[in-house]
């Protein structure tokens, strides 16, 4: 049974502007197509934020540990097969050795009106219970309004040491 | 082919405030050569050390960088060469330990042992300054003005094991090393 998830689909400019507030002016980025438009793009083109392309997304949690290291904040948006495929960089980095990254993730193949447990796509609906496995906080940017939470999150996460991971699961208008 | 414990104990020579980040066997026998509080062990996982070198050199501009990578690391993380050439530091020189074996995991051979060429793979990636060593004096007489060079350079160091260092992981994991570490480097 899927759950119809309405409202307001978050945008993407609100989502910038609360990073913004966040504190973080670098974005680490690899392009997500669930990101890309509304996200990536215009960080691409906004003045004051710098932008890291990388290769690989492990590549971008330890480029975020070291630019945290020389006190420039930082963030990583990617999509959720890289953070798969970066989990044990973040296991090593954010866990072990307590770094709080800051990470947006889009959810490939997401069905916009559901919730990401019922979704039908595997690797979809173990991106949260992978992440409660790890001790991850994370949370959702579905609808207007939830990126609010963004400059709390990610302030308390660098002051806390500990990653905090917001998912996109609906591509931001 | 050079020791590497003997072109570290060259490289401290040479070595004045950089911050190093250095790997595995060359992270052991780096403190014990020069225990210093701008070296930094933290790259929790195998591969990003260039990585995190980026990360620093980008966030601080006004300090010199210095990776010392492993070959069977950077192999795991050959894409960060390309990252590097395109963000283009000017402050982050990445030498890497090519001794063509997983020495911290059994000795067994890298792929490509023998062939690979990791100085071809940085060319290939953009990276302009590019160098090998295989023989100490060379290297001796070249690091100064390596280290001097504006980034990002790239330089290969044909080694093999030197003498045995002591291996204490719980250093390469301490959370009072990192925490000295970013104490230091924020002082400096």
């Amino acid at each position: 049974m899927s759950t119809v998830v309405s409202g307001q689909t978050i945008r993407g400019a609100e989502v910038i502007a609360a990073i913004k507030r966040s504190g973080i002016a670098t974005i680490v980025a690899l392009p997500d197509i669930v990101t890309s438009d509304h996200l990536l793009w215009p960080i691409s083109r906004d003045s004051e934020l710098r932008l890291i392309r990388v290769c690989k997304e492990d590549e971008g949690v330890s480029i975020c540990s070291g630019l945290g290291y020389a006190g420039v904040p930082a963030m990583l948006l990617m999509q959720h097969t890289g953070l798969m495929d970066s989990l044990n960089c973040i296991r090593g980095v954010a866990m072990e050795y307590e770094f709080g990254l800051c990470a947006i993730v889009g959810l490939q193949g997401m069905e916009p009106d559901r919730l990401p447990p019922q979704s039908d796509k595997y690797g979809v609906r173990i991106v949260e219970p992978v992440l409660d496995a790890m001790g991850i906080e994370h949370a959702r940017l579905t609808l207007r309004g939830d990126e609010v939470r963004i400059p709390e999150a990610f302030q308390q996460a660098r002051k806390s040491k500990r990653p905090f991971i917001f998912l996109v699961t609906r591509s931001p208008e | 082919m050079m020791r590497r414990d003997e072109c570290l104990k060259v490289l401290a020579r040479h070595h004045t405030d950089q911050i190093v980040i250095p790997v595995y066997q060359a992270a052991f026998e780096w403190r014990t050569i020069k225990p210093e509080a701008l070296t930094y062990l933290g790259t929790g996982a195998m591969g990003q050390a260039s990585s995190h070198g980026l990360g620093m050199a980008l966030g601080r501009p006004d300090k010199r960088v210095i990776v010392i990578d492993g070959d069977g690391s950077l192999l795991m993380n050959l894409g960060s060469l390309v990252t590097i050439a395109e963000a283009a530091p000017r402050n982050l020189v990445h030498f890497v330990c090519q001794n063509n074996t997983y020495e911290a995991n059994g000795f067994h051979p890298i792929p490509g042992a023998n062939k690979v060429s990791f100085a071809g793979f940085a060319r290939a990636a953009g990276i302009e300054k590019v160098y090998e060593f295989d023989d100490l004096a060379d290297f001796d007489r070249r690091v100064p003005a390596i280290l001097q060079e504006q980034g990002p350079v790239f330089a290969v160091l044909k080694v093999v094991a030197g003498e045995p260092y002591p291996q204490d992981w719980s250093v390469i994991h301490s959370g009072a090393l990192r925490q000295q570490f970013a104490e230091a480097l924020a002082k400096a």
